[in-house]
């Protein structure tokens, strides 16, 4: 095994160039898990963290442009108002030492269905850029994800920045587990209001082979707002409407049976789920305060 | 390869270190540090707990290169480190620390009681984690230790919440949790009186 230690961008995109099969590092949460268990043996590791840029994040006009190394807890401390689901879903990864290393680039990178930010990166809008020595490009996030632990990286390239749009109201995310704290996902849901574009974004995870979106719910909830003048008028939600959201968000899924749940379950969940998610952020919007931040 | 880096105050090198080893070998296997424990590897137990660069880190998910030039404090420089932060406010000279052939040599001394801490100069968190009874079979002890200091550091008034959160990552088999949860209470209190 070789290890690669690029001081530079440029240098990591070199790097990677000329060993496509080098595996990335940065918070190491994932890559040495596998080598310590012996799964996997690569023969080049890449190691990230000498590239102060990935490290970086900044608050743009409509986006975030947020570096693929920043750690769960700079978001979750400092991006609660600009990103509140995000924020929310960093706050539920594992622990504290996990999330002071672990970052979204390498929850893209890893592409696991039970990945704790893909549900509120669908549900808020995000691109993806990353970079190779031919050049770059941005993935956007539903384009992304292409199979179980699969994206749609090519084997030269790197995840750069995550640009993830800023939140134009409520948001909120959610994830079904046995404690508070160390929880790979049972299954997990996410959900943004956008006010400005009057539509409703979603996101669930660990239901499906790769994060998804409910989109045919997202469809229906949109029509039924627009139809019920809601946007404007602010009136409380139907329950009728509301059921039938949480339904469709059920129907999304596409899970399976393993040793953290039944497929039934996971599909119930979902739709649980959803249905607080969308009390929780409908209230918020009503609110006089319309307050963006997360409620944890 | 070989990694230079500063373990507890002290610059330290580490030879034929394997590419794929963690942070947490290197401390126990080839500088003689045992105090960070090999419990899970995975990151789900918090005992291998040190600081990287003042951040708490589960050392077994560290690539030993990811090290180069970098700071790290283990549970055996812990009671100096305190006492550094207490008296200057932080190490930066990098003069402070517990020496690599000290700790290597380190025993308990005649008239020095480890059970109880007498005669043996402690950090103030694991003179409360003894004062408290929170150690039973003490393998889980290192990592919390460094988790709770850091959290006394930023925070120095915690809620219950605050420090089930930031103890969240450290798991204890014995189940001795209510005692770890009344040492934290005690450093707490005890460095409050102290200001």
């Amino acid at each position: 095994m070789d290890f690669l230690r690029p001081a530079s961008w440029e240098e990591a995109l070199a790097a990677k160039a000329e060993h496509p099969t080098a595996v990335p590092i940065a918070g190491g949460t994932d890559v040495m898990v596998e080598i310590n268990f012996d799964h996997r043996r690569p023969e080049y590791l890449l190691d990230l963290n000498r590239i102060e840029l990935l490290r970086e994040w900044e608050v743009g006009e409509e986006n975030v442009r947020l570096g693929a190394s920043v750690p769960y807890t700079t978001i979750m401390e400092n991006l609660r108002a600009e990103l509140p689901g995000l924020a929310l879903a960093s706050h539920t990864v594992a622990s504290p030492q996990i999330r002071n290393r672990g970052g979204v680039g390498g929850n893209l990178g890893t592409a696991s269905p039970a990945g704790d930010a893909h549900p509120a990166l669908l549900a808020a809008g995000a691109e993806v850029e990353v970079e190779s020595v031919r050049g770059s490009r941005f993935i956007p996030i539903d384009e992304f994800y292409t199979g179980v632990k699969r994206n749609a990286l090519a084997p030269d390239e790197l995840i750069k920045t995550v640009h993830v749009k800023k939140a134009d109201g409520p948001q909120q995310y959610s994830k079904v587990g046995t404690r508070n704290a160390m929880v790979i996902a049972v299954c997990a849901f996410g959900l943004a209001l956008h006010p400005e574009t009057r539509t409703v974004r979603t996101g669930i995870g660990s239901a499906a082979p790769t994060p998804i979106r409910a989109k045919e719910a997202e469809a229906f909830l949109n029509a039924a707002l627009e139809e019920g003048g809601f946007w404007d008028n602010g009136k409380i939600i139907t329950p009728s409407i509301a059921k039938q959201f949480a339904d469709l968000c059920s129907g999304a899924a596409n899970p399976i049976d393993d040793v953290r749940g039944t497929a039934k379950y996971r599909r119930h969940a979902v739709g649980i789920m959803a249905r607080r998610q969308l009390g929780w952020t409908w209230e918020q919007y009503r609110g006089t305060g319309r307050t963006l931040e997360g409620a944890a | 390869m070989r990694v230079n880096f500063t373990v507890n105050g002290r610059p330290q090198e580490a030879d034929d270190v394997w590419e794929g080893e963690s942070l947490l070998y290197v401390l126990r296997e080839r500088l003689g540090l045992p105090g960070s424990k090999n419990a899970c590897e995975q990151g789900e137990c918090g005992s291998c707990t040190v600081r990287l660069d003042g951040v708490p880190v589960c050392s077994c998910l560290v690539a030993a290169g990811q090290v180069e030039g970098r700071e790290v404090v283990t549970v055996e420089g812990l009671a100096d480190f305190a006492k550094e932060r207490a008296e200057h406010a932080g190490c930066d000279s990098g003069a402070c620390g517990t020496s690599l052939d000290a700790a290597k040599r380190w025993e308990a001394k005649p008239g020095q009681d480890s059970q109880t801490g007498e005669g043996v100069e402690l950090s103030p968190i694991q003179q409360a984690f003894i004062d408290a009874g929170a150690v039973q079979c003490g393998f889980c002890t290192p990592g919390l230790l460094v988790a709770a200091d850091e959290m006394l550091e930023r925070n120095p008034s915690p809620t219950d919440a605050d420090i089930r959160e930031a103890l969240s990552g450290n798991l204890c088999r014995c189940t001795g949790y209510e005692k770890i949860l009344d040492a934290v209470r005690l450093a707490a209190a005890r460095q409050g009186e102290a200001v």
